[in-house]
């Protein structure tokens, strides 16, 4: 840092500043495959998006820069985008409900169509959509990216107004149910009391966010000087408390030590919000709890679309039963419809229901369907990218990363390490991670 | 992440300080580099005895930056959980040093235009 002294002091200073914080091993792959802004290739083919989260933004963003012509149709009902990695920085009473919400509209690139409506029906075969209006859509290529349903209707006695009262929040539901999470653990950990967190048993986006809230209490009530008046009940829906074995060892350990109690194959069934008892299946039958504090997080399936309105589902194996997109865990091309792909959460793959997951999977579906347009060989595979900031209290968090194999990942290896509790990491969550986020929406990170 | 480019890492510091404030500061880095390469230029020489102050302004500058990082990012100095960290609050306070004692240098030979008497 020793030259040019007078010029531009700022500004070589800062960039490299940044290099240091978010850079490390991640700016050498600034040269990467895909990074070449190659000449824009002539079609005419339709591509239809299903949602426009996370994958189906960035996507119609990455395809209209790539090609000349296409006519690409984003279908999506929500007029509001949510940056949903924020819900969880909301519901520990950090940032206001609108720090997640923003227009979908102002995210999608020009020169596309958005139907702002939902998918109805799927029909593979005659390669159509219907969408709830009644518009029948004929494609070239159809990408999935609905992301999940959270079904709620699954928990017994819940509905969406009680969050906020009774000691009830949930934090996946919404900005505003995030927001009303905080407002009751707020009340919780200056109180005193039982609080009570699990997971569902299914597939889930970002695995690690029922973990980080369990934390967030813990600090939120330490910081109050409440916590000898707290009680912190984790119930893990199988026999570990995450699904990567090194990772899992290191919450175990970070549980213990901030006296948080566990117990297993706890799946939750219903809640009762008058008597504020959650009732979990477990090996051994029914067991009851007693909570002053929940959030409750339902079970994630496919949206009814595809999972009972169109034949893109699993037929067997473990992720039939929810009905999630059979696809290819490399290419995410359907494995029976091959003009199809799915990318984001409702990819039936085995990892990678995170946003940070959806910035690896888009350009490998960007680069099968340009492919199969120019007549080339795609070269892009996803291996299984998941990665997921496990705040263990405010200002300190750990950068897991992982994939297929179970395997740790770090994108800055001997520099950030990953099952540390570094303030780098939370930096990172914190103010790098929803400019990265946006960045991606439009296609450039 | 996977990729780096010039225009995430500027909407990163948009992001991380709200637009108006990273605009201000980016104005304000501007004007201050702008104004010491000028008196820079006007003076042909460094001032000592204005360097001096500049350099006392340095420790400020560092707990300033330090202070402002952590309000902003909901932080404290126990967070510091390793070696990786300490780095990132020296560089931190690094810049804060640096750019005071520009600051203060610039200021100095604004307003004491008129001191050429020390200028060799
Ligand atoms: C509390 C919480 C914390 C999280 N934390 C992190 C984190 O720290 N790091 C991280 O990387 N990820 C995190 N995530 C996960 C991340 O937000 C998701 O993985 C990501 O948004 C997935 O993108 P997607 O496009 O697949 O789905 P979404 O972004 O959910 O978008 C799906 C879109 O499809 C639309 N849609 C649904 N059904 C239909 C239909 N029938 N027809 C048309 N459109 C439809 C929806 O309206 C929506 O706009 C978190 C998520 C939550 C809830």
């Amino acid at each position: 840092m020793s030259h040019d002294r007078t010029d531009d002091r700022t500004g070589a200073l800062g960039r490299r500043d940044v290099l240091g914080l978010f850079g490390g091993a991640t700016a050498l792959t600034l040269l990467a495959p895909g990074e070449a802004p190659a000449q824009p290739i002539r079609s005419s083919a339709r591509i239809v998006i299903l949602g426009a989260g996370a994958a189906g933004t960035a996507l119609a963003n990455r395809l209209s820069e790539r090609l000349d012509g296409a006519q690409i149709t984003i279908v999506d009902p929500r007029v509001r985008h949510y940056y949903q990695p924020g819900f969880t920085l909301i519901g520990a009473g950090l940032k206001p409900a609108n720090y997640s919400v923003s227009a979908t509209s102002d995210w999608l690139p020009r020169g596309i169509a958005w139907i702002e409506e939902g998918a109805a029906e799927i029909d593979a075969t005659a390669k159509t959509v219907t969408t709830t209006g009644g518009q029948s859509l004929d494609y070239d290529y159809l990408v999935v990216a609905t992301g999940l349903k959270l079904d709620f209707d699954a928990i017994e006695g819940f509905s969406m107004d009680l969050v906020g009262t009774n000691g009830i929040g949930a934090v996946y539901a919404g900005p505003e149910q995030a927001a009303a999470s905080w407002a009751e653990m707020d009340r919780f950990t200056s109180e005193g009391g039982q609080a009570l967190f699990y997971r569902p048993a299914t597939g889930m986006k970002c695995a690690g966010a029922p973990l980080k809230y369990t934390l967030l209490t813990d600090d939120t009530a330490r910081r109050k000087g409440t916590r000898d008046n707290v009680r912190i009940t984790y119930a893990a829906h199988s026999g570990s408390l995450f699904g990567v074995p090194i990772v899992n060892e290191k919450v175990r350990m970070v549980f213990e030590r901030q006296e948080i109690d566990v117990v297993h194959n706890h799946v939750l069934r219903a809640i009762d919000p008058g008597a504020k008892t959650a009732t979990f299946d477990t090996p051994e039958g029914q067991e009851t709890y007693d909570f002053d504090f929940t959030n409750v997080i339902p079970p994630m399936r496919a949206p009814d679309v595809v999972r009972f309105n169109s034949d893109l589902s699993w037929q067997d194996g473990p992720l039939a039963a929810d009905g999630w997109a059979e696809v290819d865990k490399h290419t995410l091309r359907h494995g029976r419809y091959p003009e199809v792909f799915a990318v984001g959460d409702i990819a039936g793959v085995p990892k990678g229901k995170t946003a940070a997951s959806v910035k690896w999977q888009v350009p490998v579906v960007e680069d099968q369907i340009v492919s199969l347009i120019a007549g080339t060989e795609p070269t892009e595979r996803y291996d299984g990218y998941t990665s997921c900031p496990l705040i263990t209290r405010v200002g300190r968090a750990m950068l897991i990363e992982f994939d297929y194999n179970n395997n740790l990942v770090p994108s800055f290896p001997g520099v950030i390490a990953p099952l540390e509790e570094l303030w780098i990491s939370w930096l990172m969550k914190e103010v790098a991670l929803k400019a990265t986020y946006n960045a991606m929406l439009r296609g450039k990170a | 992440m996977q990729e780096l480019t010039f225009e995430t890492m500027f909407a990163v510091f948009q992001e991380m300080f709200g637009a108006g404030l990273f605009w201000a500061m980016v104005i304000a880095a501007l004007v201050v580099t702008m104004a010491y390469l000028y008196v820079l230029i006007r003076d042909r020489a460094v001032s000592w005895r204005k360097f001096l102050w500049a350099q006392l302004s340095m420790p400020v500058g560092a707990v300033v930056a330090v202070i402002f990082v952590q309000r902003i990012t909901h932080s404290q100095f126990r967070d510091l959980g390793g070696p990786i960290d300490w780095l990132v609050l020296l560089g931190v306070a690094a810049l804060g040093a640096v750019g005071a004692a520009i600051l203060v240098y610039t200021v100095e030979s604004l307003i004491w235009r008129r001191s050429h008497d020390e200028v060799s």
